[in-house]
């Protein structure tokens, strides 16, 4: 039995536009997203802001009704077991917010674990334990609101992890941690895996699902685009090639009109100070180099060069595709 | 046991945190003290110290109830803010078991209200503060506290449903001490008004701690405000699934 089974999820969300005038809107922010996680992995939900990631985990951790498709996490459906789910999961999410600022390190994993059903006997323990894990101890009895961003986000895993669940949920957890912080909080979460469970993590850094997922799953405009381990998602592009190109003020049309060329896998635009570089992803055989200046119209263009594919342009390629 | 010890470890950190925060403080420190002066002076005129004690005593629950109306919903709202509502709705304990510790915080509030709402009475306008069943009154207090607690309940499990429904709390504080007879006999109160009065707590609360106060019979009022705050934290235990799946449904719960 697989630990998590999402199968054929959708999420609408009904929202208003205009103040006078209301006019009723649908955004589908997932599109019928499959996939299943086996016991004791760690599965990467990787996509931009904005793919459907945390819609996704929200449905999967009972936060969120699916308009319609199922998903069972440990044999249990989200839906109709939503209370039994919520004993075997935790849940962590990236960010400042979800912690009780004026209550100490200590007193808010005290105040979780009462209620996720911690027996008394085991509280001092269990907590005295994460502290040690996320590495809090000496600073558990300051208020969090003196905490660092980097604290905070361990004291979010240390509550996530407070009542030893089953499958861990870790909705974008490095972000906006500086790099040193981020590094301990990646090896915190191998360890997870390593103490037997199941992860679930969603991000948008390529690196970091690399580094951490047996498997990946790719979603964009909420729907899943390529799923895999790491090596088989790298095999995907290394048949091929990219062009960047150092253009000064390129129109969208243009990136458009170069996406459209036949052999052309993706088109991504990276603002760099007055220019943009344009990194254009090519079929191995295709060489495209004089079309693709052609469509830049004249336009100033500065340096031009090619190189090998990195995962980084695979996962931009899947993520830009139309 | 582990129900009880929920209840009480998470009341004792709703507290705290109330406690420490110094606009709460702020408020919770002159609020009582603007009511206890206005009903004072509109009432020192040709009353006798009973009446006086009288209006005092209305004063310091008007106090507790503004603690709890008011603050159930900025309470919730507070959650939705800081972003722990979701990580209280994806707990596996039950919601409104989360909530009540919440909700019976801010009322525990309220006993300061009532206590510093009497001592302004005495020193400031020198009521006598002669309670005539102690024990009595100490339980009518508890009780009351107890039944705001559950009114609190059904307030903050509605505010999860309807984001906007912290406004009703402020909405709710200034009929509710009319139509409970805080300052106003409720004979004085139109018949229609009289069953709204009876099926809300804080009528029998305010009741049984004048009874206790003045000399009277305060039992059957205060077992009626706690079984009325019984009924309240029933009536929330069973509509908050419902609650709770409606804003799953609507995708409401991360909403500020």
């Amino acid at each position: 039995m697989a630990a998590i089974e999402a199968h054929e999820l959708f999420r609408t969300y009904k929202t208003h536009t205009g103040t006078i005038r209301r006019k009723k809107k649908e955004v589908e922010a997932v599109r019928g997203v499959s996939f299943a996680v086996e016991q004791g992995a760690l599965f990467g939900l990787l996509g931009p802001n904005g793919a459907g990631k945390t819609t996704t985990i929200k449905m999967l951790i009972t936060l969120l009704l699916p308009t319609s498709g199922s998903a069972r996490v440990l044999g249990l459906d989200v839906v109709k077991d939503a209370q039994e789910v919520r004993k075997r999961i935790g849940y962590v999410f990236g960010g400042e917010r979800g912690v009780y600022e004026r209550l100490s390190g200590y007193d808010n994993l005290r105040y979780f674990a009462e209620l996720y059903g911690v027996p008394a006997k085991l509280q001092k323990r269990r907590i005295e334990e994460l502290l040690e894990l996320v590495g809090l101890k000496d600073r558990e009895h300051e208020r969090a609101e003196g905490y660092s961003r980097g604290m905070k986000q361990r004291l979010h895993v240390a509550r996530g992890l407070l009542h030893d669940p089953d499958v861990v949920f870790l909705d974008e957890p490095t972000i906006g941690l500086d790099p040193v912080g981020a590094r301990e909080l990646r090896s915190m979460i191998a360890s997870l895996t390593a103490a037997g469970k199941t992860v679930l993590l969603t991000t948008h850094y390529m690196f970091e699902a690399d580094a951490l997922c047996d498997r990946i799953a790719v979603i964009t405009k909420g729907t899943i685009v390529a799923e895999g381990t790491p090596a088989d998602l790298k095999r995907g592009v290394e048949q091929g090639n990219v062009l960047e190109v150092e253009v000064y003020g390129v129109e969208d049309e243009t990136i458009e009109s170069v996406r459209r060329l036949d052999g052309v896998l993706g088109v991504s635009v990276e603002e760099r100070e007055q220019a943009q570089l344009l990194v254009v992803q090519t079929q191995a055989e295709a060489e495209l180099t004089s079309v693709i200046l052609g469509h830049l119209n004249g336009g100033q263009v500065g340096r031009i060069s090619q190189r090998e594919p990195t995962l980084e342009d695979a996962y931009v390629a899947l993520v830009t595709e139309e | 046991m582990s129900v009880l010890r929920l209840v009480a470890v998470a009341w004792y950190l709703q507290f705290k945190m109330i406690m420490r925060s110094p606009f709460d403080g702020f408020g919770n420190v002159l609020y009582p003290l603007f009511f206890a002066t206005t009903a004072l002076l509109v009432f020192r005129a040709g009353a006798s110290p009973r009446t006086l004690l009288y209006a005092a005593l209305g004063a310091a629950v008007m106090g507790m109830w503004s603690a709890v109306s008011t603050s159930a919903g900025s309470a919730m709202q507070r959650e939705r803010w800081w972003g722990t509502l979701e990580l209280l709705v994806v707990a596996p304990r039950h919601f409104s078991l989360i909530m009540l510790p919440a909700t019976l915080g801010l009322a525990t509030v309220g006993v300061y209200n009532l206590a510093a709402t009497l001592l302004w009475g005495h020193f400031v306008f020198g009521i006598p503060l002669t309670i005539t069943h102690p024990l009595l009154f100490a339980l009518s207090v508890v009780g009351t506290v107890l039944a705001f607690g559950g009114l609190g309940l059904l307030f903050a499990v509605s505010f999860v449903r309807f984001r906007a429904a912290w406004v009703l709390g402020n909405f709710f504080e200034y009929p509710v001490w009319l139509i409970c007879g805080f300052l106003v006999p409720l004979a004085l109160l139109p018949g229609w008004v009289r069953p709204i009065s009876w099926v809300l707590a804080p009528t029998w609360g305010m009741s049984a701690i004048r009874e206790s106060a003045l000399g009277g019979r305060p039992l059957p009022d205060l077992l009626l405000c706690l079984g009325l705050g019984l009924s309240y934290v029933g009536v929330a235990v069973l509509v908050t699934n419902r609650v709770l799946y409606d804003a799953r449904g609507r995708g409401t719960l991360s909403l500020t």
